[in-house]
């Protein structure tokens, strides 16, 4: 399939973008996201342990050279350690495209909009190219994409919840509104919220929990794979008109 | 001769004592850290890492060593 995911005018493969976090160990994680076609994964950035010199590194399972990293400001509450973690990521090597997700609420995870906007300007201003994790609020996500943001990231449900897309009205119309990517970011619970994500013109999915934590994370990871590239298929194949009035599938004439 | 001081520099919320000799060079060497995987801030100053071969501490100074871990 020639569709690309296209974020700040650099082409992925594959639509679906997974989270690193929450696996039992590396090897888990790398395969997991091997089978899962992911050209991107989303990383955190965290001190290094210095009195364990021999604890693995990320970068020895997955090669950056080969999958995007998209460094994540996951945990930070305000717009200031955003801020601090996507400088220092960006010196680890040179990444530009990242995603910010400033925190409001430590149940909820929500994210507190008035820092992420904040961040957002400031982080385009610096070149970043910016992927914003917010709520599913079409007036913030005009503003976001006003102030620079490169993909719009709207939550299906709380991080990690598995509830599935809470609000699809509202994601439909972000979906009308902007050109930039829209990419649903957490809260994804099956493959089937994936596909249906997919149906509503979403342009990717974010997935960590879900696969992370599954029974079987490397059978899922694929269940995932093939459920963004169904609802894909299905967005712009066009689907038929809902109807009351049942309609035959066989021809009338010629009926015995 | 001049007595070699000592001083106290928090790594990664650690304290250690070293030399007021030690180059920030020296420190990742010592702690054996792949500089091409990391970032580092000294007290909250985003370092420079073609210049960490120049860079001395002074007593209190907060390092920070980052990398990328898994994460959603």
């Amino acid at each position: 399939m020639r569709d690309k995911l296209i974020v700040a005018n650099k082409k992925f493969k594959s639509r679906l973008i997974v989270g690193t976090g929450k696996y039992k160990n590396m090897s888990e994680c790398a395969k997991a996201i091997k089978l899962s076609g992911a050209n991107i994964v989303t990383v955190a950035v965290r001190r290094v342990n210095i009195s364990d010199k021999n604890k693995p590194l990320l970068m020895d399972y997955i090669d950056p050279k080969k999958i995007t990293y998209l460094p994540n400001t996951a945990g930070c509450f305000t717009s200031e350690d955003a801020l601090r973690t996507l400088r220092l990521a960006r010196e680890i090597g040179g990444w530009k495209l990242v995603k910010l997700e400033v925190l409001g609420d430590k149940k909820n995870l929500f994210p507190d909009m008035i820092e992420t906007l904040k961040s957002t300007e400031v982080l385009s201003k610096e070149g970043f190219k910016v992927m914003v994790y917010c709520n599913d609020d079409p007036l913030m996500a005009k503003r976001l994409e006003n102030v620079g943001a490169s993909a719009i990231m709207p939550l299906a449900a709380p991080i990690g919840s598995g509830l599935g897309i809470l609000n699809k009205v509202n994601i439909q119309i972000i979906r009308k509104q902007t050109k930039l990517p829209l990419i649903i970011d957490a809260g994804i619970g099956q493959a089937s919220d994936a596909t249906i994500a997919m149906e509503l013109g979403c342009d990717g999915v974010l997935i960590n929990t879900a696969i992370a934590k599954a029974k079987k994370p490397f059978e899922m990871a694929q269940a995932f794979k093939n459920a963004v590239i169904a609802g894909r298929q299905s967005y712009l194949s066009g689907r038929i008109q809902k109807t009351i009035i049942g309609s035959p599938s066989s021809p009338i004439i010629g009926t015995i | 001769m001049k007595k070699i001081k000592k001083i106290k520099i928090r790594v990664n919320g650690k304290i250690k004592t070293i030399i007021d000799k030690l180059t920030l060079a020296e420190l990742i060497k010592d702690l054996k850290i792949p500089l091409n995987k990391v970032a580092i801030e000294l007290n909250k100053e985003i370092v420079n890492k073609k210049k960490i071969n120049k860079i001395r501490f002074r007593n209190n100074d907060i390092i920070e060593i980052v990398h990328f871990i898994g994460g959603g």
